[in-house]
């Protein structure tokens, strides 16, 4: 009785409160309503709809109405033969993209930032903006036009006497190509943090250290890096933390049934069992699934983090 | 700086240049393939092999075709609608967002921001979200554009931020002249953060411009498709019949000549993006900066 009491105090007292700054503040609340409808509608809605990876879900009978399977539609996930293939191909394909997509921006602000000549500087940098803002829609058409049997890509190739094909027929070609054409299209991009926290540095540590006799390389190793370690870490962490996102848009424009076993990833399973097939039910539970290992790897990178190099992102 | 270069300094200054130019070349390339064989004349662009520098001939025939297709136009119609419209949604949301967040003593700001910034580490997946979207009866409308993706909470933190550092004097001043919050946001701080605002504005414009998504699993009505949507089905689909059916040139089966006919399109739809963006990158550091900022 006596925690109800208090529960109730402090309820009235939040009520109070805000009353109070709710007739203060009229416009910043009148401001704010849109912004919680929206959060509401779009983020809060669809995070209760997960309720329906636990049913066996039909739109006709709505939320109250279908039958409740418990971890039914899991079970059937991790049994379906597709399962290890899908597993292994978002591992595979998003510890590729870290090992080679990653540190690629970082090198990239380095080889900038070490370049002598403004204008030359500032022409490279501003082209290698350029494939960002290009749409994946026509990414993916250059991929595919370019690697057709008859594309620019294969009638170079075949000057060197190589067989043209059509590579996005190829399994064993799939990865490369996606992971080349993500460099391609976000290195630049990403190298603004890096170049912007090196620009940050004082400029004193470069003279003192020119003075005491380090050449460039030593320079590059001893302030550069070191100043970059922080952003480095929290940006690995935020992409570890990303490891079950792919860009699964991309792939959709790109795969075809001859390349599944490759390219087939589970948020691309999950749109086909869920917009294709109209399967809601068990591809919820698939998104779900993959959320949840996501965020796993996610904490468990912050604290792995934390504890060996102090960064963390909260 | 005063030092003198070493000889190995030299060489790895030569070295950069040089990479770094070829890599300059890499990202450029392909985008200048495209433009160069959407210029070509199309009966000796057939006929050309290999890596193509500048046009092979002279013709805007192939450009004539693109423009006269329905569904290009009716797409380029409809992105430039879902552009605007989604764009200015965006910003007056965002940046009323941001000033109900950056009110320092509002009594529900830390909540508001937890809830929201929840949102970038968990999410309810794409099926939820679809089902949601279909449910508020947006399936098959315009808004179904414009509303999922009314505020990005990432250029939300950003505008956050960047509003909390205008300096309270401003307002305090402007209160004092008899301002309400409204008055606040849209006469003293926006103008003042309008670098951010800029960003802003460009990153929205640019993303509108660039989706395709939502509109595909969104949109049934080819009326209301934007112009990605049609671009897919001609770039990547094999679709060009309503490009050939307009044309009256007798080689249009040609793979080579379709592919010509890809590469206008590519560019009619790509040219007004890659115009804007070189005038605006003096602002990129500064937005991207911004919103790695920690909390």
């Amino acid at each position: 009785m006596k925690i109800m009491k208090k529960t109730k105090d402090a309820m009235g007292r939040v009520g109070r409160n805000l009353k109070r700054d709710v007739a203060r503040n009229k416009y910043v609340y009148f401001m704010a309503i849109p912004v919680v409808v929206f959060y509401i509608c779009f983020c809060y809605l669809p995070m209760s709809g997960l309720l329906i990876a636990f049913q066996d879900y039909s739109p006709a009978k709505g939320i109250w109405g279908s039958k409740w399977v418990g971890f039914g539609n899991f079970m059937d996930f991790f049994r379906d033969y597709q399962f290890p293939r899908l597993l292994r191909n978002t591992l595979a394909l998003s510890f590729e993209l870290i090992i080679f997509g990653f540190p690629a921006p970082i090198l990239l602000a380095l080889f900038i930032n070490e370049l002598r000549g403004k204008h030359y500087r500032k022409f490279v940098q501003t082209v290698s903006y350029l494939p960002h803002f290009i749409s994946l829609v026509v990414v993916c058409g250059l991929i595919s036009n370019f690697t057709a049997s008859t594309g620019v890509v294969n009638q170079v190739l075949s000057l060197f006497g190589l067989e043209p094909k059509t590579m996005l027929m190829d399994p064993k070609l799939f990865h490369p190509l996606f992971i080349l054409s993500d460099i391609w299209q976000t290195a630049g991009w990403s190298s603004i943090v890096y170049l912007a926290a090196i620009s940050g540095i004082d400029p004193g540590l470069y003279e003192a250290a020119a003075i005491d006799g380090a050449g460039r390389f030593r320079r590059i190793f001893h302030i550069t890096l070191p100043a970059l370690v922080p952003t480095i870490t929290i940006l690995l962490i935020m992409r570890i933390g990303n490891i079950m996102n792919l860009g699964y848009e991309k792939i959709i424009l790109l795969y075809n049934p001859t390349i599944m076993e490759t390219a087939d990833i589970i948020s691309t399973f999950t749109y086909r069992r869920g917009l294709l097939d109209a399967d809601y039910g068990f591809s919820t539970a698939v998104g779900m699934f993959n959320s949840v290992v996501n965020f796993a790897i996610l904490l468990l990178a912050n604290k792995l983090s934390r504890k060996t190099t102090g960064e963390s992102l909260w | 700086m005063i030092t003198k270069r070493s000889c190995g300094e030299v060489v790895f200054d030569v070295f950069n240049a040089v990479f770094l130019g070829v890599l300059s070349l890499v990202f450029l390339y392909p985008m200048w393939y495209v433009i160069m064989a959407a210029f070509s004349d199309p009966s000796r662009f057939v006929s050309h092999t290999g890596l193509l520098w500048i046009p092979e001939g002279f013709s805007l025939s192939g450009f004539q075709m693109v423009l006269r297709t329905a569904s290009i136009t009716t797409g380029y119609l409809n992105t430039i609608l879902y552009v605007a419209a989604g764009t200015a949604l965006n910003i007056l949301l965002t940046s009323m967002g941001a000033y109900v967040l950056s009110r320092r003593k509002l009594y529900i700001r830390r909540f508001l921001s937890l809830a929201i910034v929840f949102n970038m580490y968990l999410s309810g997946g794409l099926i939820p979200f679809y089902l949601t979207v279909r449910s508020l009866g947006l399936y098959n409308t315009r808004w179904a554009l414009l509303l999922p993706t009314a505020i990005n909470t990432w250029n939300l933190i950003v505008m956050r931020t960047s509003m909390a550092q205008v300096p309270e004097s401003l307002e305090e001043a402007a209160k004092m002249d008899g301002a309400n919050d409204f008055v606040i946001l849209f006469r003293v701080i926006m103008p003042v953060i309008k670098s951010t605002v800029a960003v802003m504005v460009l990153f929205y414009a640019v993303q509108h411009w660039n989706a395709w998504f939502h509109a595909m699993i969104f949109l049934q009505d080819r009326s209301k498709y934007p112009l990605q949507l049609f671009l897919r089905e001609i770039l990547l689909s094999g679709s060009m019949t309503d490009i050939a059916a307009g044309s009256t040139g007798e080689d249009v089966n040609n793979v080579l000549t379709m592919n010509m006919l890809k590469y206008c399109t590519i560019v009619v739809s790509t040219l007004p993006i890659l115009c804007i963006y070189p005038f605006l990158q003096k602002y990129f550091a500064k937005g991207v900066m911004i919103g790695s900022v920690k909390e």
